[in-house]
């Protein structure tokens, strides 16, 4: 019986996948006669957030090492005025014009991370500071919004990759397939590379160190103050390119975008098991902690007399549960010892 | 070492020198930018002119650092559910003076009920965040992470969605001025909390008690101090003052937009804690520092709007002017300065040996 004996944190992980599964069942249930069913229902969570999926993955990176990064929302608005500015107004290339704004997002990681790492501010200041510049430099690029125009980017943007199976005859008889878009696949695949690198790398066992005792690390022979360094450079560089995907959904830049974005990040971090104290959590969790985001906004726009506070509300008392939950075991580990 | 070097030491030792350059900085730079910005007139027997705008407008702010910095000073942490907090509270206000209706022009329930309503829904959430926080010991963001996301919802669900009017001269009168007196008064509010606060603190051993707990709660419940309560009764406080607040600023306009209504002002009594010279970490702080760090954001936002920089644009140089405070305010930087100076210094006296 010894295999059964779950560690805490994947009993955390295992109730947030069985959560997501129950909300969808329900969904499935309350919502049949609404083609809720249907693939595309579901595959629609990962277009629609393609871009947070990202965020919030290296989110969680950043919340393992003890750090927090509240600056991702106005990073990826500016990232979406960046292109939208440099391809409409500037005529640079769809291909040149990403590539900028990864670098800029490098850079702004740099900044942060040297400020956190090597001065010692504390996270939080450094990257509300971040989120001011960020957010700021959006306004100054431009107060109005842009559409994005360029037929390079529009195509990666629509370009429908089907799938071969799980369609659906219309009323006209002819099969839709469901698909998804590029950025879902890109999406994806961060998630992937950045899961192998926590869990299979030096590079991410020493994050998980340097977040579970900074002192004991730095005894190990770690180098902190770097691991942290690359940590924010990669986090600066993923914020960039969940910016990027984002703007593939929305094809403008307007300063008020992806507001709160940061918020919804750290909450489908803290669903998804990642403790913000560092040295715990999990990137898997928090795609589940994102979907089931996703999963609520999808019943809200299916029910349709609902207003769109109640994404909030839930949310927020989804939220509760999850963190009493993780307190809850805290406590009782401790009592354990 | 001379006098004048000595009294000079002394003073950039004094703890509060630091917020008090920084604001005495923004302060200069606004003298030789718009040298109008101290000059006060008398319009309608009150005082106009930037500065009075300053501490004006900084008010909500003050009240808000100085129960930030008791919930900071006491568990370490950062209350960062003010704002929505603030927004609720005013919510709850117009709802209760308004009765439910979008717009009246007199009160449905008397003024007092409206304002109790405001400060109840403020302690309710305080407490919320105190219990999880204390009781329970989760980190102080993820805690008030959960109102910070519902507040805002809460407050739509109460006013419908919509923005709920109280065009009531009697209203009015928290936000802008009271007959006769030439201030505005949430200046009047602003002082008096702090006053409150500074007599409950240095008055009574509470302001010792929260540095203590702040600095060890384990070490301060080991002698005898009940570290749960006096951490549940900061974010008890801070709750109070994120609903008088919210109060002021829904009175300055008469109306409540739950979704904009002390918007990013968390963030801002965050920064003014930090500004003021305390650790985010906790233990030791200053009530002083704070307060000083409110005025400091809004001297600096105000400057800016003088400077004819738009809304939208002031976050990048506050943003600037933050990075470079708290910069010079890290001891590491001084170590990696003198590091600099050392290597530098060696290098000269190995040139005079060649």
């Amino acid at each position: 019986m010894k295999k059964l004996k779950l560690e805490g944190n994947q009993f955390l992980l295992l109730i947030t996948v069985l959560l997501f599964a129950v909300m969808y069942v329900i969904g499935l249930i309350v919502f049949k006669d609404n083609n809720f069913g249907r693939l595309q229902v579901f595959l629609n969570l990962f277009i629609s957030n393609a871009g947070l999926i990202v965020i919030a993955v290296s989110m969680t990176m950043v919340l393992i090492t003890g750090g927090i990064d509240i600056s991702v929302g106005s990073v990826v608005a500016m990232t979406c005025m960046l292109l939208a500015w440099m391809m409409e107004k500037k005529g640079i290339g769809a291909v040149p014009a990403v590539i900028i704004v990864l670098l800029i997002g490098i850079v702004f990681g740099l900044v942060q991370g040297f400020l956190i790492a090597y001065l010692k501010i504390q996270p939080f200041i450094v990257t509300l500071a971040g989120m001011f510049f960020a957010r700021g430099m959006t306004a100054i690029i431009s107060t109005e919004m842009i559409s994005i125009k360029n037929e390079l980017f529009l195509s990666w943007a629509q370009e429908k990759l089907y799938f071969p199976f799980g369609g659906y005859v219309n009323k006209k008889g002819v099969v839709i397939n469901p698909y998804i878009y590029p950025s879902v696949v890109m999406a994806l695949l961060v998630l992937v590379i950045v899961f192998l690198i926590l869990k299979y790398t030096k590079f991410g066992r020493s994050i998980y160190a340097v977040g579970g005792n900074e002192q004991s690390a730095l005894l190990m022979g770690l180098n902190v103050r770097r691991t942290k360094l690359k940590v924010y450079i990669i986090d600066g560089f993923l914020a960039a390119f969940g910016g990027f995907l984002f703007c593939l959904n929305t094809c403008s830049g307007f300063v008020e975008q992806a507001k709160g974005f940061e918020m919804e990040a750290i909450a489908g971090a803290v669903i998804g098991g990642t403790l913000l104290t560092g040295g715990v959590g999990n990137v898997i969790g928090s795609l589940f902690g994102v979907l089931i985001k996703g999963t609520i906004e999808t019943f809200i726009t299916f029910q349709g007399t609902l207003s769109s506070w109640w994404t909030k509300i839930t949310i927020a008392a989804l939220l509760a549960f999850f963190i009493i939950l993780q307190s809850l075991f805290a406590k009782a580990k401790e009592k354990r010892k | 070492m001379s006098n004048a070097k000595k009294t000079l030491r002394k003073l950039t030792e004094y703890k509060l020198f630091l917020p008090f350059l920084c604001l005495a900085l923004v302060l200069l730079i606004n003298v030789i930018k718009t040298p109008t910005f101290f000059a006060i007139t008398i319009n309608n027997g009150v005082f106009y002119g930037y500065i009075i705008d300053v501490i004006n407008r900084a008010s909500e702010l003050v009240i808000l650092a100085v129960g930030m910095t008791l919930v900071v000073a006491a568990s370490g942490g950062t209350d960062i559910s003010v704002g929505a907090v603030s927004a609720l509270a005013g919510a709850v206000c117009c709802f209760v003076l308004s009765g439910g209706e979008q717009s009246v022009n007199e009160y449905h329930a008397p003024y007092i009920l409206g304002v109790l309503a405001a400060m109840a829904i403020g302690i309710i959430c305080g407490a919320w965040n105190g219990f999880l926080v204390a009781k329970m010991k989760i980190q102080p963001m993820v805690a008030t992470l959960i109102l910070f996301t519902a507040g805002r919802g809460i407050a739509q669900l109460i006013t419908d969605g919509q923005m709920i009017y109280v065009r009531v001269d009697h209203f009015k009168k928290l936000g802008a001025f009271i007959d006769g007196v030439p201030l505005p008064t949430p200046v009047f509010a602003a002082i008096f909390v702090v006053i409150v606060t500074m007599l409950l603190l240095k008055k009574t051993a509470l302001g010792l008690y929260i540095q203590t707990v702040g600095i060890n709660a384990k070490a301060a419940r080991l002698v005898g101090l009940n570290s749960t309560m006096i951490q549940f009764l900061t974010y008890t406080y801070c709750g109070l003052c994120a609903g008088i607040a919210g109060l002021i600023i829904t009175s300055r306009v008469y109306s409540i937009d739950a979704n904009n209504a002390g918007l990013n002002m968390e963030l801002d009594a965050i920064l003014a804690v930090a500004l003021g010279g305390n650790s985010l970490g906790g233990g030791k702080f200053s009530l002083a520092g704070s307060v000083i760090g409110a005025y400091t954001i809004q001297a600096l936002t105000t400057t800016l709007y003088a400077m004819g920089v738009s809304a939208d644009q002031i976050p990048v140089y506050k943003a600037i002017v933050v990075v470079i405070i708290v910069s010079l305010q890290s001891p590491e930087l001084l170590k990696i300065w003198k590091n600099i100076k050392k290597k530098f210094g060696n290098d000269g006296a190995r040139k005079k040996v060649a």
